[in-house]
């Protein structure tokens, strides 16, 4: 039930507001259909939590601890979103940046996109969730290219090519994936689905996983934006709409190392090695270590985020695939703080942006003076990301490098130098952004900074202390991610 | 198998080659005529040329060598010998052993040479010219021609022509996908070889991007009837090497003297239709620039390699 | 080495897909480009029937019908009609020359082979043999859309891997469960259309539809 409700709600939403989304209050229906699925996914996390998990529908979606609770984040994420981009979207409609069509779009879009997201996130077959990637990539593209300006559709055309090049290799690991699992499961639907897939695991042929694993890989790493195949990632946060930039960070790479993480936990079962999680140490530490070295580099205040978005996400995969109870409720830990820290930090960054009429760092000044509070988001959001002690981003990170030292000390020095060297680069263009003197203008819409305070909140709170019952519930999908 | 009437089925072979070959040339051209909209010469064309030109007293320019004037009985020796030992009509005729590809290719390649060098001989600018443009063409073309003869013997697991035949004509129908790439890999080289469309153009003396043409300028009367004689054997040979690989049916064995009907017949068949088909091809296509020729190679090459790699994915 | 007819005939339909595959690597011009692309299709369409009839697989005859209507006749009356109005008729160019392109193609082709061998050995469909062919067609496709310029031919290298993909679909296992296969069609179907969008926005904003164009965004 509230499973038809999460998903019925953002389809039912993608198509009302594609009909409505000009009108003066569809930036407020926006919210409240998010709203809405926020609740419906509240419900099914409170049934999952109590109940244990649920097979539906034909066997078609599968819900566990794992999966419900990055369910809960995403459409708790693109409900704040909604909440930020409220005001953001009404002041680039008035500063011409749009049309009201294009708004109708981007409302219509971003539903479907959420939708989208949450089929790949519940589905139980890997058939499917190949479908909802693309329909994610498909519905990101339109929003990516919605200022329709040179450089938009230039970042739009690249995504588009990337991940589409990127989905066929994963479609292939699937075709794969599905020609290994025929030979046990019998040809039809069930052999597609996971839950199908982990009984059998210990039968499938090794030789032919191993190589889905990589195309797979290949595939779902294009949209995790793993080095090398993150070349979309920068440009295609930089020239989108800042909530997308926002959904794009915190969900959207979230949900394709999803994908990875359900294979790799199958792969490795089926060859009892740790093959698929070397692989992903590998392009995770690379992913750490290079974007963190082109983070110095970065001109652009979106961009500089992206190349972080790159460098957590580095840090999740490498986290994923070295595996073991610690380092795999660490890497949870990271995707949820990460989520909020980022989105938060996009929003602070969209306004700011937006006040300084430009993206570039060298004209951004004085975020304090002209408007403490979104030089305070920007600020303690930089810190928490960068992971200052109280936040949880700190916590998260501790407990992956405790877990690197004892299980693979050889990459400890990589995180670290790695850690320190985007440290010293964020940190030294955030600080003259806030703290230099002002050259702002005044926004003719009262930006919404209340989502950045509550996501910092939160991720100020996990870094404190972290509620048993939450505390239980990471450990259970850490033990299914193994 | 009885010896003699081996000797007398070679004989037959070789003098059949020797006579229809400007048949072939006469046929081409009269089909291409057609597809013009023109109503050409008349398939008889040629004989009548040759005809005329051995009646004819033979110029030497003062300058010639020696090689000069033996290059033509040395091309058409060397090309009657290649189509006497194709097997045309029948298999396992005395000179069976020598029709192996690699055989073959050496052949033509001893031809050219000569060729080249007879062009160059008289020290003309247009035959100098001709003679490096050969030079080229064969550069490129043997190892297409290699390429897709070795997928053919895959197949049979021997480069002996007879035993191709053998494998391939008179066992079980089966479709080869290899044998398709390689079939148009070497339609590719024919047409590059005997100086036909995209590559060459047969017809005219008057383009400077002749190649065969210009070699032989220089030579007169019964020398270029030679010549011209030479090349028709050469296209015939050919032909009946393609025969022999993809569409081998009904070539007889030697002494079947009952199969002799049959194998004459199919064989005119075969040859009405790759000639028309070969005049079709020219009609349809235009002639290259001469340096889009390694391109044109380049892909029949490409074809007999992709033939020789399908061939051990699907056919082992 | 006795195969029956209905395996040689696919095993016939893989060989022309390959030999399709590097006739739209080297093609020069956008309308033929298309029309090898249905071509493809076509192909692809009686293999799959092929493999329908000789193991009585049902939902095979409806992939191959949405094949059919799909990327034989709907795709390329789409693309058709965008050349039409965006009037772009000029050859296309190729970044590098076309024998270099052949001789990677080959190589691809070796790697491919040897890639697919393995997996082959564990099939026991009539085409297992194929899948070699079927991955050598996705590679070609992906240097396709490397090594060309204009948007539409990247368009269609995509196209043509979405192809490849299918007919190892096919291959291998008979064709992915049905539900896939028609999300992965609206997905294609979809994609296309917005790509068709992309088109006339990319010619607004540069006026050419040269991807070279669609270089600004560097590293700074």
């Amino acid at each position: 039930m509230e499973l038809l409700v999460l998903l019925l709600v953002p389809f039912a939403g993608g198509l009302v507001l594609a009909l409505w989304g000009h009108r003066s209050l569809a930036p407020e229906l926006n919210s409240g259909i998010s709203l809405l699925t926020f609740l419906a996914s509240a419900a099914l996390t409170a049934r999952i939590i109590a109940d244990g998990p649920l097979l539906v529908w034909d066997q078609m979606f599968f819900v566990d601890s794992f999966n419900v609770f990055l369910v809960a984040l995403t459409a708790f994420v693109s409900f704040t979103t909604t909440l930020f981009s409220r005001p953001y979207m009404r002041i680039e409609l008035q500063k011409g940046k749009l049309t009201p069509g294009r708004l109708r779009l981007y409302h219509s879009m971003y539903q479907m996109f959420t939708f989208a997201m949450l089929v790949v996130l519940l589905t139980n077959s890997v058939g499917i969730l190949w479908v909802a990637m693309e329909a994610a990539t498909l519905t990101t593209v339109l929003l990516i290219s919605l200022y329709r300006t040179p450089a938009s559709l230039e970042a739009a055309w690249k995504y588009f090519i990337l991940c589409g090049v990127g989905l066929a290799q994963a479609l292939f690991g699937t075709i794969l994936l599905y020609f290994a699992a025929e030979k046990v499961l019998g040809a039809g639907g069930t052999a597609l689905l996971w839950t199908h897939l982990y009984e059998v695991k210990g039968q499938l042929e090794p030789t032919v996983l191993a190589l889905s694993f990589v195309f797979l890989l290949v595939g779902y790493g294009t949209k995790v934006g793993l080095v090398p195949l993150h070349n979309w990632l920068p440009d295609a946060h930089a020239e989108g709409p800042t909530p997308i930039s926002a959904v794009l960070s915190g969900l959207l790479l979230n949900v394709a190392l999803y994908s990875i993480i359900r294979a790799k936990v199958l792969v490795d079962g089926a060859l009892g090695s740790h093959f698929a999680g070397n692989l992903m140490m590998g392009f995770g530490l690379l992913s750490v270590v290079v974007a963190a070295f082109l983070l110095p580099r970065q001109k652009d205040i979106k961009r500089l985020f992206a190349y972080s978005s790159i460098e957590h996400m580095g840090l999740m995969t490498f986290a994923f695939g070295m595996g073991g109870p610690v380092a795999s409720f660490a890497g949870m830990l990271h995707m949820t703080v990460h989520s909020l820290t980022k989105s938060a930090i996009f929003f602070a960054v969209g306004h700011a942006a937006q006040k300084s009429g430009t993206q570039i760092m060298a004209d951004i000044r004085g975020l304090i003076d002209s408007n403490p509070t979104i030089g305070w988001g920007l600020m303690l959001g930089s810190l928490a990301i960068l992971g200052m002690p109280p936040f949880g981003v700190f916590t998260s990170e501790f407990m992956l490098l405790t877990a690197t030292m004892h299980e693979q000390p050889w990459a400890t020095p990589f995180l670290l130098v790695a850690l320190g060297v985007s440290f010293a680069a964020i940190f030294g263009k955030v600080q003259p952004m806030v703290f230099g003197v002002a050259t702002l203008q005044r926004l003719p819409h009262r930006p919404a900074l209340l989502p950045v305070f509550v996501h910092l909140g939160i991720v100020l709170l996990l870094g404190l202390y972290i509620p048993p019952y939450l505390a239980v519930w990471y450990r259970q999908a850490a033990q299914l991610v193994g | 198998m009885n010896v003699a009437s081996g000797i007398v089925f070679q004989i037959l072979q070789s003098v059949l080659v020797l006579l229809i070959a400007p048949l072939m040339v006469g046929w081409v051209n009269q089909c291409r005529a057609w597809l013009q909209n023109k109503s050409g010469p008349g398939i008889w064309q040629p004989y009548k040329v040759l005809n005329k030109l051995f009646h004819k007293d033979a110029v030497l320019a003062h300058n010639a060598s020696p090689l000069f004037w033996a290059t033509p009985y040395i091309l058409f020796g060397s090309m009657w010998l290649a189509g006497g030992i194709v097997p045309v009509l029948a298999t396992s005729l005395p000179f069976a052993p020598a029709a192996d590809v690699i055989a073959l290719v050496g052949l033509f390649a001893f031809a050219r040479v000569f060729i080249a060098l007879a062009g160059m001989d008289v020290g003309t600018s247009f035959g100098t010219l001709g003679a490096r443009r050969e030079m080229m063409i064969g550069f490129l073309a043997e190892p297409a021609m290699l390429m897709t003869l070795f997928t053919a013997s895959l197949i049979s697991q021997s480069t002996s022509l007879v035993t191709i035949v053998e494998t391939l004509g008179h066992g079980d129908l089966v479709i080869y996908p290899s044998m398709a790439f390689a079939a148009a890999g070497f339609v590719m080289v024919l047409l590059a070889e005997n100086g036909r469309i995209p590559i060459d153009n047969p017809s005219t003396h008057l383009e400077l991007t002749m190649i065969h043409e210009a070699m032989i300028l220089e030579y007169s009367a019964r020398h270029l009837a030679l010549v011209e004689w030479a090349a028709s054997l050469k296209l015939t040979a050919y032909v009946t090497i393609g025969i022999a690989i993809f569409v081998p049916w009904g070539i007889a064995q030697a002494g079947d003297w009952a199969g002799i009907p049959v194998a004459l017949a199919a064989l005119a068949l075969k040859l009405t239709i790759a000639g028309a088909g070969l005049a079709l091809l020219e009609a349809l296509s235009a002639k290259m620039r001469i340096f889009r020729a390694p391109e044109f190679l380049g892909t029949a090459f490409m074809l007999a390699t992709l033939g020789m790699l399908v061939h051990f994915l699907l056919e082992t | 080495m006795n195969l029956p007819l209905h395996a040689q005939i696919i095993n016939l339909c893989a060989a022309l897909l390959l030999l399709l595959a590097f006739a739209m690597l080297t093609q020069r011009r956008i309308r033929s480009l298309i029309n090898l692309f249905s071509a493809q299709g076509l192909v692809l369409v009686i293999s799959t029937l092929t493999v329908a009839y000789a193991t009585h697989q049902t939902h095979l005859y409806y992939s191959a019908l949405l094949t059919l209507v799909l990327k034989v006749m709907l795709l390329p009356w789409i693309m058709h009609r965008l050349i039409r109005k965006l009037n772009v008729r000029w050859d296309v160019e190729s970044v590098l020359n076309i024998p270099a392109t052949l001789l990677i193609g080959i190589v691809l082709v070796i790697f491919a082979f040897n890639l697919a061998a393995p997996i082959s050995q564990f099939s026991d469909t009539i085409a297992k043999s194929t899948l070699g062919i079927a991955t050598a067609c996705i590679f070609l496709a992906f240097l396709m859309m490397i090594t060309r310029r204009k948007a539409i031919s990247q368009v269609i290298g995509f196209l043509a891997m979405e192809n490849g993909l299918f007919f190892a679909a096919t291959s291998a296992t008979y064709g992915m469960p049905m539900v896939v296969e028609l999300g992965i069609a609206l997905d294609v179907l979809v994609g296309t259309l917005i790509f068709g969008v992309f088109f006339f926005h990319i010619r607004e904003k540069f006026e050419s539809l040269d991807i070279h164009h669609l270089e600004k965004l560097k590293e700074r």
